[in-house]
């Protein structure tokens, strides 16, 4: 039907709360082909998570669609019913979390929980879901899976955990895999061997990845494409290369040049992002960026600025771009 | 052993606590620094890096007497402070923290929270006085009077880290432990951060120990770098040198298990992938602590504790097989 | 994805750049709102709160300042009109109103010994206030004090403090209530009769020992609350800054535990005041509470009994009286916690 395997257009997405509404996500468009890993870029409260949780239908009250398209596999995701949805989440969705202690429930051994799994959604009997369990446990690198399956949670260190859960998303070979900052919350010599694992997951069973972080060197490792959000937008779409090398959008400017280079030999200071985080629930009328830009002109004040393409597959949301074209047009017109 | 040219010293510092668990009766402890040694300069930027549980932030603390250390022994100014008053000090070393969400009273206003320490120390004559050094030091990070009367959670989180950092400033420091201010950050608040230190350390010739896991920013802020792992220095070196040429097989691999944010270099990059975790503190491998995830590791090392020695002038580190690595 | 590469009617001008004050505009910040207006703001929003908090207040003007201007007396005998029923006169009272006189109706009746029901009730509750506020007063004052200097110290203290607070629990309380009562009355009495002393008999010796038995027993609860909050409180980075600052004990334990600690404080205070009126009450109506002829709900609950076929309304005033005083406490206790407990803040 589509040549995308996910294919998210003009989304919008509210959370009513007492204090107002709150617009998480402002028109966001993100499409992703089989076999991809696009990463979604973004600081805490950008809707990052909230896109990706909207695509397995996990919007968690009082949040709201309220308008736009949601494609996955062939299945409109925004027309679905919750009972239709419970068959794709964890059968063609997976999703792994942050925090591998709280998402695994504390009063079953790891066996039971992966076994859970599989038995939901495949017609394997206890025995054979066991059979299963052992079989992903090898999968994802733990070794002597049969003594894991008999321990609880707590008794596993932070990476193991991970992989379990890695193991329980994996139960069904899903299409595509959420990961929301599966690495935060691990240290970085853990945080490389769960990316490793990842990646020759990927190879393996040949599953597309969303990963959802705000750590751009992850994203270099391992996107094929990159989503940078900023204020419950899409600011910057485009594949990794675009992105690094030829950013349009002066957020993801900024953001690259404010983190330092382990591989810099010279010191040189640090180019900040000025200002503060957009305040969610008064968003300014234009360009949610603007305050903190440093090439601000009047018409970001107004106006959120459109989308423009800057190559067939990378498009940015600046009045900058904008401007480009105005400017060209004017020139054109003055040959004439 | 007494060098003047270090503001700040520990010497064989060591900080055990007890655990409680385990059998009845049996007692058992963490070995959080298990004797660690090094000396910071005035006005330099000494880092810490290391993994969750390997006694960086016991360490920063420890040294300002936080916690009061097993053994060893504390200088600051050549003088040593390991078993004396604490309280004039407290003007000397401050702390600034990893969360500023947590590290300010939420009951309290800005303005109250950076006068509390103008108070304590009675560093103002008046009220007056007080008013004016609290708004001057708000000026200094970046903040106005406007915000002395509002509350910590009307703040951003960058912002939070500000008025923590003023709280440190406003008894006018010679020294500051900064305990990963900056990982609670959003990205781009991170550099602010990171430029904000560097800009007081230039003004006020402060002197930082720089303490995060984030080995980019350690680099780009810190003069030197100090690795530690499992309670143990293991490598110590002028910060280029360290990323460069390091000689630990443990900090060959952290460094090398930092993602570059980069695509063309991190594809070509080969990563060395640690296997396993680190073990646990309370009962920690025998010999070198490295040797159960170490490449190189042999009976050597499990027989014997690797040697804390100087390499090359000012490049400290521990391991049995320095040679061959190198 | 579509994408228009010109849109809208642009002209030169939108791409000036905005100058500072233009940005500055746009990153106001909210108006500041701190912690007192805060809980004050969301508790006025809870309408079953404040449906609470107005009830109290009646019941308050009902039980200490209406028995000031009524009529009859709690302790006054009316010869001749024993065992009224509510809004009913004595033969005395009919030809007085005959006379032309106006006599102020017994709303609810009269007891057996001619005491208006009605102001009798009243003072009940007066009197179940009172134990009620100053109990809870005392629980509050021992309880908060000897759970911070657990929690706060810690170690050996904590542990002796609160093994001591694992045996006051282990006491049956009714058991000491009784022999305390005992044990009290003759000494107690003695000492009323020392100059300086009157006012025991006032209060009645009865009253103080139910405090005095509230002072031992009843704190190790609140004990608890306070030290697990301490507990908590203490590992805050916050108090670490303080400490690096040089704060002493003493400034921590003012500025930091006491003031993070009050919303919790008000709550439980709030939500003990019933349980100390219900304890009241069920001893006043095992017969340890108030001496006669003051009344408390509980007693007169008790005396109700006897004549309970004749006389139902005798036993259901002070019970309804005792529910709705529970009931309102209660709720306002639950709207406090909602307003000012930390924890369900952001």
């Amino acid at each position: 039907m589509s040549e995308y395997l996910v294919n998210i257009e003009n989304e919008r997405l509210s959370f009513f709360t007492p204090a107002g509404e709150v617009k998480a996500l402002n028109d966001v468009s993100l499409q992703l082909r089989e076999g991809e890993v696009l990463g979604i870029v973004g600081e805490s409260g950008s809707g990052k998570s909230v896109t990706a949780y909207s695509l397995m239908g996990l919007t968690a009250y009082p949040g709201r669609l309220i308008g736009g398209s949601l494609q996955f596999n062939g299945h409109q995701i925004d027309q679905m019913t919750e009972k239709e949805m419970r068959k794709i989440r964890g059968n063609e969705i997976s999703i792994i979390f942050q925090d591998p202690m709280t998402s695994l429930n504390p009063v079953y051994t790891v066996g039971d929980q992966i076994c859970e799994v599989v038995m939901l959604h495949t017609d394997k009997n206890k025995s054979g879901a066991n059979e299963r369990a052992k079989e992903l446990l090898s999968l994802v690198g733990i070794n002597e899976p049969e003594k894991r399956l008999k321990q609880y949670p707590h008794e596993l260190s932070g990476g193991m955990r991970q992989r379990v859960m890695i193991a329980i998303a994996l139960a069904c070979e899903p299409k595509l895999l959420i990961a929301d900052e599966p690495t935060t919350a691990l240290d970085v010599t853990i945080q490389a061997q769960i990316l490793e694992l990842m990646m020759e997951l990927k190879e393996k069973l040949g599953m597309a990845i969303i990963m959802i972080t705000h750590d751009l060197g992850v994203v270099a490792n391992m996107c094929d494409r990159i989503a940078v959000m900023y204020a419950g937008k899409v600011v910057e779409y485009g594949d990794a290369n675009d992105i690094f090398y030829n950013p349009s959008h002066e957020y993801t400017k900024g953001l690259i040049r404010s983190i330092p280079k382990l591989t810099e030999k010279e010191h040189s200071k640090l180019i900040p992002i000025e200002g503060s985080p957009v305040d969610m629930l008064n968003p300014p009328a234009g360009c949610p960026f603007a305050p903190r830009c440093g090439s601000c002109m009047k018409i970001c004040l107004r106006e959120m600025p459109p989308y423009t393409d800057v190559t067939d597959i990378h498009y940015s949301a600046c009045w900058l771009l904008q401007k480009q074209e105005f400017e060209k047009q004017q020139a054109q017109k003055g040959d004439a | 052993m007494m060098d003047n040219k270090y503001l700040v010293e520990v010497q064989n510092l060591q900080q055990y606590f007890p655990v409680s668990g385990g059998k009845l009766l049996e007692k058992r402890v963490v070995k959080a620094v298990d004797d660690v040694s090094f000396g910071i300069k005035k006005g330099e930027t000494l880092g810490l890096v290391g993994e969750s549980g390997c006694g960086k932030t016991t360490t920063g603390r420890t040294l300002l007497r936080l916690h009061e250390p097993t053994a060893g022994k504390i200088l600051f100014d050549g003088k040593d402070i390991t078993n004396v008053n604490m309280l004039p000090y407290r003007r000397k070393m401050q702390i600034v923290f990893q969360d500023p969400y947590a590290s300010l009273d939420p009951r309290m206003t800005v303005g109250d929270i950076i006068g509390e320490a103008i108070d304590i120390h009675r560093l103002a004559a008046n009220k007056k006085d007080r008013q004016e050094q609290i708004i001057s030091v708000l000026s200094t990070v970046g903040l106005n009077s406007e915000h002395a009367n509002r509350y910590p959670h009307e703040f951003s989180g960058g912002q939070r880290q500000r008025v923590g950092i003023a709280r440190a400033l406003a008894v006018d420091p010679q020294f500051i432990v900064c305990d990963e201010p900056v990982s609670a950050l959003d990205v781009s608040i991170q550099a602010q951060v990171v430029n904000m230190f560097e800009q007081l350390q230039e003004e006020r010739g402060l002197t930082y120990l720089f303490i995060a896991h984030d080995l980019s920013i350690v680099k780009h802020i810190s003069n030197r770098i100090g690795v530690m792992y499992l309670g143990k220095m293991v490598e110590l070196a002028d910060s280029y040198e360290l990323t460069f040429h390091s000689m630990h097989p443990y900090t060959r691999s952290l460094i090398s298990a930092i993602p570059i944010a980069d695509p063309e270099l991190s594809r070509k990059s080969n990563r060395i992938v640690l296997e396993g975790d680190v073990p646990s503190p309370v009962n920690p491998p025998s010999g070198c602590r490295f040797r159960t995830r170490c490449p190189y590791a042999d009976e050597l090392c499990a027989l014997q504790e690797p040697e804390w020695k100087e390499v090359s002038t000012g490049h400290f580190a521990a391991c049995h097989h320095l040679d061959k690595l190198n | 994805m579509p994408k228009n590469k010109i849109s809208l009617q642009l002209n030169v001008e939108d791409f000036l750049p905005a100058s500072d004050a233009e940005k500055e505009s746009l990153t106001v910040m909210r108006k500041s709102v701190g912690f007192w207006k805060d809980g004050i703001r969301r508790l006025k929003k809870n309408k079953i709160a404040m449906v609470s908090i107005f009830v109290i207040l009646l019941v308050f003007i009902l039980s200490f300042v209406i028995p000031q201007l009524y009529p009859y007396s709690y302790e006054q005998q009316i010869r001749g009109s024993e065992n009224l029923a509510p809004m009913q006169y004595s033969q005395k009272e009919l030809q007085t109103i005959e006379a032309g006189e106006s006599v102020f109706p017994h709303v609810l009746g009269t007891d057996s010994l001619g005491r208006d029901y009605a102001v009798r009730v009243m003072m009940g509750s007066r009197v179940s206030l009172t134990v009620g506020l100053v109990a809870s007063c005392i629980i509050l004052l021992i309880g908060s004090l000897y759970g911070s200097i657990a929690g706060f110290f810690g170690g050996w203290v904590d542990m002796i403090m609160m093994r001591i607070v694992d045996m006051i629990y282990t006491v049956p309380d009714i058991l000491i209530i009784v022999l305390l009562s005992v044990a009290f009355d003759q000494p107690l009495k003695a000492l009323s009769q020392q100059p300086g002393f009157q006012w025991i008999q006032v209060i009645g010796v009865n009253l103080i020992s139910i405090f005095v038995v509230f002072a031992l027993l009843y704190w190790v609860g609140m004990a608890r609350i306070v030290r697990s909050q301490i507990l908590i409180l203490k590992e805050q980075e916050y108090v670490t800054a303080a400490r690096a600052l040089g704060a002493s004990s003493g400034h921590i334990i003012r500025k930091h535990l006491l003031t993070n600690c009050i919303g919790t404080l008000i709550v439980t205070t709030t939500l003990q005041i019933p349980s100390s009126i219900f304890t009241e009450s069920f001893l006043s109506f095992l017969g340890l509470g108030v001496a006669a002829p003051m009344p408390s709900l509980g007693s007169l609950a008790s005396a109700a009994l006897n004549g309970l076929q004749s006389y139902p309304h005798r036993l259901f005033a002070p019970a309804i009286m005792i529910s709705v005083i529970i009931l309102s406490f209660n709720l306002l206790g639950d709207g406090l916690r909602d307003a000012f407990d930390p924890k369900l803040k952001d």
